[in-house]
């Protein structure tokens, strides 16, 4: 930085730092710093599962899944910087294992299909057609919608960045937020272990440490980490088109564009700290987990095993907007688990809200006073 | 020999010449190289790539070896099938 100030600064070079940091530009808001710890995607959106669906519940979450999924479809032409995010978009296949699960599931359908999703339920032998070695013993019925996919977060963070370092943005990656000035009320400067930046806004798009960040600002956020583990296997043929998840396993198995499969499990035993270290119960619980489902995958070896922290609030919903304590401080946190995927239509709406504009969809039902006034969203169907 | 017939990653197939335009391109971290190309990511768990990635970050930023971050070495240690991790979960069972 030449003069210490900036317009904006962003607390937070994963996706949904980078992307707000480049549809801000795109809206003429050019004097912007994003402050990374390490570097870009080194936190969530890095360690994260890399699915992105439409398959929710909600109609806020099948709306911001939708426009986020669109972005995503052209992104690598949007953003033209030579990178390609790797969009293997063959769909999500939701397994249903009892007639609670149908029954949500065919309300699922309904509302998506309303808002014009490609989706179906389908028969076990139907999804068996999509996954020929999926074992069906036991499956009621399943949902299928070809339009969902597995994303490189990599990649896209890169390229998000490259894009608005084009147009103007600056980052200071390997630098690290150590605190907020906060003066009557209003943002005036954020303090670095690279020095001090005047400003009047700041967005916090710190993932895992979103509460810690906001209490720089006088902030209390009722969010919390969560870790989530991870394995992937040695890389093969493509032989699975889709993302196979099942709710009441709490399972997801995913094959990479690469080969490699990826998956993950919904531990309510989890630690909720600072830990991103893995474990081996992990490993084997995994194993145990996802073999009944899919037998063949037994053979496959498995390579390399991470954490990473999901940023739980209340609800399992994103918290969206200014504080209404501190004019200026805004909040992109609580993603629980869903923030990669949502990336692209959080950019957006930060963007424009942070530039004076009426965000293009109503996000108020996302704000923090949602806690205190008891609002709280239910989305049926998490992981 | 030709920068891009030297191979750095052999399980990713990642030539010198590959990994010379990441760090060119400021990417200059063992971290980072690995998760945009993959270096390091294959069956072999990164042991004869890391260290050749390590001194062609070293030969470009004009830093010593010893300087450079090993980066993050994640388990398991040798590539273990999933049934073998689930028969081992109904032994202790």
């Amino acid at each position: 930085m030449s003069n210490n100030t900036a317009e904006v600064v962003i607390v937070g070079g994963g996706i949904i730092g980078c992307a707000t940091a480049y549809y801000l530009a795109k809206l003429g808001v050019t004097d912007i710093v994003v402050v990374e710890k390490d570097f870009f995607a080194s936190g969530s959106t890095g360690r994260c599962g890399a699915g992105v669906r439409q398959q929710w519940g909600l109609k806020m979450n099948v709306l911001l899944a939708r426009e986020s999924i669109q972005a995503y479809e052209n992104l690598n032409e949007e953003l033209d910087t030579g990178m390609d995010i790797e969009f293997k978009q063959e769909g999500y296949l939701m397994l249903a294992y009892n007639e609670k699960t149908v029954e949500q599931y065919r309300k699922n359908v309904a509302l998506q299909k309303s808002l014009g999703i490609e989706v179906d339920l389908i028969t076990p032998r139907e999804a068996r057609e999509i996954v020929p070695y999926l074992n069906i013993e036991g499956l009621l019925a399943a949902t299928f919608c070809p339009t969902d996919g597995h994303i490189n977060p990599f990649i896209t963070t890169n390229s998000y960045a490259e894009a608005a370092r084009r147009l103007g943005v600056k980052f200071m990656t390997y630098t690290e937020v150590t605190g907020i000035e906060v003066e009557k009320g209003k943002i005036v400067a954020v303090d670095t272990t690279r020095g001090k930046i005047y400003t009047n806004k700041v967005l916090n798009a710190s993932g895992g440490y979103s509460r810690e960040v906001a209490a720089m600002a006088g902030v209390e956020l009722p969010t919390y980490p969560e870790r989530h583990q991870i394995l992937v296997t040695e890389p093969v043929a493509p032989v699975q088109g889709p993302m196979v998840i099942s709710l009441q396993h709490g399972i997801y198995c995913q094959q990479t564009p690469h080969g490699s499969f990826i998956m993950g499990f919904g531990d309510p035993q989890e630690l909720k700290e600072h830990v991103i270290s893995s474990t081996w119960h992990f490993m084997e619980e995994m194993a145990h987990r996802i073999l009944p489902l899919l037998p063949p995958l037994a053979e496959l070896r498995v390579v390399r095993q991470w954490a990473g922290l999901y940023n739980m609030s209340p609800d399992a919903q994103p918290i969206l907007g200014e504080a209404p304590a501190v004019q200026g401080f805004y909040n992109a946190v609580g993603f629980s688990g869903h923030g990669f995927m949502l990336g692209p239509v959080t950019g957006k709406l930060m963007a424009e809200l942070i530039s004076g504009r009426q965000p293009h969809m109503d996000i108020s039902p996302l704000s923090l006073e949602r806690f205190e006034k008891g609002e709280l969203l239910r989305e049926p169907s998490v992981v | 020999m030709q920068d891009k017939d030297v191979i750095i990653c052999r399980c990713e197939d990642l030539s010198r010449e590959d990994v010379r335009k990441l760090i060119a391109a400021g990417y200059t971290t063992v971290e980072e190289i690995k998760r945009i190309s993959r270096c390091g990511m294959g069956p072999c768990q990164g042991r004869t790539c890391l260290q050749l990635l390590a001194r062609e970050i070293a030969a470009m930023t004009g830093k010593e070896i010893a300087d450079i971050e090993p980066g993050k070495t994640r388990p398991p240690a040798k590539g273990v099938k999933l049934g073998a991790l689930a028969r081992g979960r109904e032994e202790h069972e």
